[in-house]
């Protein structure tokens, strides 16, 4: 089976800025695929591109096996939802959600049916005949999303969607959209900033920095075992623990650290003698010191976030840490003001090269 | 309140007073002459009651028929000024700064041209043509300005244009002739509609442009301000009087509707 | 050019530039050029045109330099038309400082429509208005008899009359640019000089016109223009001591029958307009883009 979308060495430079450099990654057919990153990462350049809005300057961009060069957004099997929806505001919503139709020549019969049959899928039935206007912000949502579903695309580009709705509907609308993908069965491209979001959603995530692509996994292969250390602390909290590493063996690096000597798994890239970092989640430390490792802190203060607390404190060499301590652990916490304690296994600590 | 605040209340009371009289008086003074049987249109010494004067209106053929070649004119200035004006106010927010400075620097320069001028170069270029005065060269001359209008209106509207729905409409499979009609176009409506009244209204009024490229056609404020020379009636303040009353009608319905469109704006933002 | 192709492709943007072309190629660069070109040559009977008389010259122009009537005239429209300007002004400032400060909203959208009425009738039933008011035996007259201030009629047509009506005619042209101007300001500047103990004077020179500087200059501008080019007010209200410079111009079209001079004094007439515009502009440090909102 052919890749749904292929990108080949694509870069993008505006004058002399350079937005994007040499990124692959393919998506398959039916993937709910995420691009995550910081704002100004290129995600959003990667999307326009892939959409026909921009022409790469290097590279090539395949979809279902076709060369997209040269061809513009209206004649690419595609469809994009905007940040702003960008809904039509003087179109009725069924005239928004069959645009696409009409494009295609459709007569207005087979337009209207089409809509309704959209507007039902999205549980708006009986709204066709509003103006966007009249529509709540979920509403409205949901009305771009069978807007572009309405032209039968391979691929769905979504550029952050759901950032300009409050918390509650957002985490709605994901369960909502990852329900729809799965309905479809069309190919997701989906871009965030918003890592929780991303981790949830996708099947898999390419994490982006700086025009640059750092990885490409499923959420927990990320999260288990960044590449890079921008993946490594951008998805996800972690400590980290600067040193150098004295020796790599059958996968695990031996690392001497300000704070004694520590082992980890060691990431692409380690070699003995090389600065390193290890990183350490926040779940990983168990307070009293169990496990392969430890890890002295002066604890500062603890939050407590329902579900589990997080104990925040400062190692000898003045570096902030922190610690997901179990609500049902919350009894052998240690004491504000104290020193204490923690210890992680080294199958849950990462090494990756410094820089 | 000291006493000179109630001086400078009392003299602004009387400026605006002054203010208002000087801008309705003309116009009261011009509807009350067109009742006055005086054969010159005056309201002193007021010479008795009649309605002859909308009587003679309606049978003036010369007068209709210079309202008819003003219809006309209008209509062919519109059907210029709007769709030029538009792919001007197009061209112009497509460009890059430098050239943009440039290029609307001419396009607005008609606006600082006085009329008379206007007409004068239409005049002396189509007679170089073998084209002499008449309802073409008056079309011509007038659209010539009347288009800046057109641009500055549509190019004002299309600052608040959010392009992303351009690409929305491109990305759903659009041609881009579609997307202009589909999407830009009926945003610029209510901007093209008030452009084309404007541009009536600039057309309908225009006297010193027009004056130099009538040639031998004689359109509603030429006949007007000839009527001044060879005997004016208060036939004349009868169709002044029939305009002013349309305008204080509309102007009324206009307020009128604004004020609904308000309230029932505020009832749904409620 | 190249993102207009872009976003309209290439049928519509061939349109637009044809139709843009037309327009500043044959309607306002090709006649002003053409008007140019007649001010430059000499009126000549049809068989000699293009012959060895037919040169380029400035003697149309130097001809109104030298002919002390018509000299004068052009001056004097000048004059005059920076004073139609001034008194606009001076008629306009406070209504549209009220408007843009004090007026509650709807006190603004009632005023601002009463103000559009007479303006939707057109400039020469305006003027005839004010033709007839002005009358020898008109209204106006027979007003200032009755409450004893003069004691016989007088004649207002020539420069009292001429500077009734233009004002009249421009008021809007002055009034909304100043408005736009001015409702910008902050309500709390005006505030706070008063508070510093200036007076009510001192706070409009030093804090509101200042800010209004821009609007201000925008409707002297177009005022002075629109006056200096007027043809139908001098015409109706003046009298033979207050011809105006267009009235000029155009006896040179159609009754001297000399194109070329009529030509080349309404180049001199469009040449003074611009620098005036530009000069005023530029000392007010106006943009061009600010001036024709």
């Amino acid at each position: 089976m052919s890749h749904s979308v292929e990108l080949h060495k694509v870069g993008m430079t505006f004058g002399a800025t350079r937005a994007v450099g040499d990124v692959s990654f393919n998506v398959e057919g039916g993937e709910f695929f995420s691009i995550l990153g910081p704002s100004g990462c290129g995600k959003t350049t990667i999307l326009r591109m892939i959409a026909g809005f921009l022409q790469p300057t290097e590279g090539r961009i395949t979809i279902g096996g076709k060369d997209m060069a040269g061809l513009g957004p209206n004649q690419r099997p595609t469809a994009m939802i905007f940040q702003s929806l960008a809904l039509f505001p003087l179109m009725p919503v069924w005239e928004n959600i069959a645009f696409g139709l009409e494009a295609r020549g459709a007569s207005k019969a087979e337009r209207r049916s089409k809509a309704d049959e959209l507007l039902k899928l999205i549980a708006l039935e009986g709204y066709g005949d509003r103006m966007p206007g009249e529509l709540s912000g979920g509403q409205r949502q949901r009305v771009a999303i069978a807007r572009a579903l309405a032209v039968e695309p391979q691929v769905l580009l979504l550029d952050e969607p759901l950032s300009a709705l409050d918390l509650k509907l957002r985490q709605h609308m994901r369960a909502e959209l990852r329900a729809l993908q799965k309905r479809t069965g069309v190919t997701f491209i989906y871009i965030t900033h918003d890592q929780s979001e991303a981790l949830a959603m996708s099947d898999r995530i390419a994490v982006m920095s700086a025009g640059v692509l750092q990885q490409v996994g499923a959420p927990r292969e990320l999260y288990d075992n960044p590449a890079t250390p921008f993946v490594a602390t951008f998805v996800g909290e972690t400590n980290v623990v600067a040193g150098k590493a004295t020796a790599v063996e059958a996968g695990i690096a031996t690392v001497e650290t300000g704070l004694g000597t520590m082992r980890g798994r060691a990431g692409p890239g380690v070699a003995a003698g090389q600065a390193v970092r290890l990183y350490v989640r926040p779940e990983a430390l168990v307070p009293g010191g169990k496990g392969d490792n430890t890890l002295s802190a002066t604890v500062e203060r603890i939050d407590f976030e329902g579900a589990f607390a997080l104990a925040h404190g400062r190692l000898a060499d003045g570096s902030a840490m922190v610690a997901s301590i179990s609500s049902t652990d919350l009894g052998g916490a240690p004491a504000i003001g104290g020193s204490a304690t923690f210890g992680f296994d080294t199958r849950h600590a990462v090494v990756l090269p410094d820089g | 309140m000291t006493a000179t605040d109630r001086i400078a209340r009392f003299l602004f009371a009387f400026y605006m007073v002054a203010f208002f009289v000087y801008l309705f008086a003309p116009l009261v003074i011009m509807g009350a002459a067109t009742f006055n049987t005086s054969r010159f249109p005056t309201v002193t010494p007021w010479q008795g009651t009649t309605l002859q004067w909308f009587n003679e209106l309606w049978n003036d053929r010369a007068m209709w028929q210079s309202v008819w070649t003003s219809m006309v004119i209008a209509f062919f200035v519109v059907l210029i000024a709007l769709p030029v004006g538009t792919a001007a106010a197009l061209i112009l927010t497509s460009l890059h700064a430098r050239a943009r400075g440039f290029l609307y620097a001419l396009m607005v320069s008609p606006l600082l041209t006085p009329g008379v001028v206007i007409g004068i170069a239409t005049l002396v270029l189509w007679r170089q043509l073998g084209v002499g005065g008449g309802v073409f060269l008056i079309v011509v001359a007038q659209a010539s300005f009347i288009i800046c209008y057109v641009m500055l209106m549509v190019a004002a509207r299309l600052q608040r244009f959010d392009r992303t729905q351009e690409e929305a409409a491109l990305g759903l499979g659009a041609s881009k002739v579609m997307v202009f009609r589909r999407i830009l176009l009926p945003f610029l409506k209510p901007a093209l509609i008030a452009a084309a009244f404007l541009a009536i209204l600039q057309s309908v009024e225009n006297y010193n442009t027009t004056l130099f490229v009538r040639g031998f056609d004689t359109p509603l404020t030429v006949f007007i301000a000839t009527k001044v020379r060879t005997g004016l009636t208060p036939a004349v303040n009868a169709l002044a009087l029939i305009m002013i009353a349309i305008t204080v009608i509309g102007a009324i319905a206009y307020e009128v509707a604004r004020r609904r469109q308000a309230a029932a704006a505020a009832q749904r933002a409620a | 050019m190249a993102e207009l192709y872009r976003r309209f492709g290439g049928g519509l943007s061939t349109i637009f530039v044809a139709l843009v072309l037309m327009w500043l190629a044959g309607m306002v660069l090709a006649p002003n050029i053409m008007m140019v070109d007649y001010a430059l040559r000499p009126n000549l009977p049809p068989a000699q045109i293009g012959g060895p008389n037919d040169v380029y010259s400035l003697d149309n122009v130097m001809y109104l330099a030298n002919e002390a009537v018509h000299r004068s005239i052009f001056f004097k429209t000048i004059w005059a038309s920076a004073f139609v300007a001034f008194a606009t002004f001076v008629v306009c400032y406070p209504l549209a400082y009220w408007l843009a400060q004090h007026a509650t909203p709807s006190q603004t959208a009632i005023a601002l429509l009463a103000l559009t009425i007479p303006f939707w009738i057109n400039e020469v039933l305006r003027t005839l208005a004010w033709y007839i008011i002005l009358a020898f035996r008109g209204p106006l007259n027979a007003l200032l008899l009755s409450l004893g201030i003069i004691d016989e009629p007088m004649r207002w047509y020539g420069n009292g009359g001429v500077l009734a009506g233009m004002i009249y005619a421009y008021i809007l042209f002055m009034l909304f640019p100043i408005y736009n101007a001015i409702e910008s300001l902050e309500k709390a500047q005006i505030e706070a000089a008063r508070d510093l103990g200036a007076s009510t004077w001192r706070i409009h020179w030093r804090v509101v016109m200042p800010h209004a500087k821009a609007g201000i200059a925008t409707g002297c501008v177009f005022t002075f223009m629109l006056a200096a080019g007027s043809y139908v007010a001098p015409a109706l209200l003046g009298a033979p001591g207050s011809r105006w410079f267009t009235e000029i111009i155009y006896n040179w079209f159609f009754e001297g029958g000399d194109w070329n001079r009529g030509a080349a004094y309404a180049l001199v007439l469009l040449v003074l307009c611009l620098v005036v515009v530009l000069v005023t502009l530029k000392l007010a440090r106006v943009n061009l883009t600010d001036v024709a909102k």
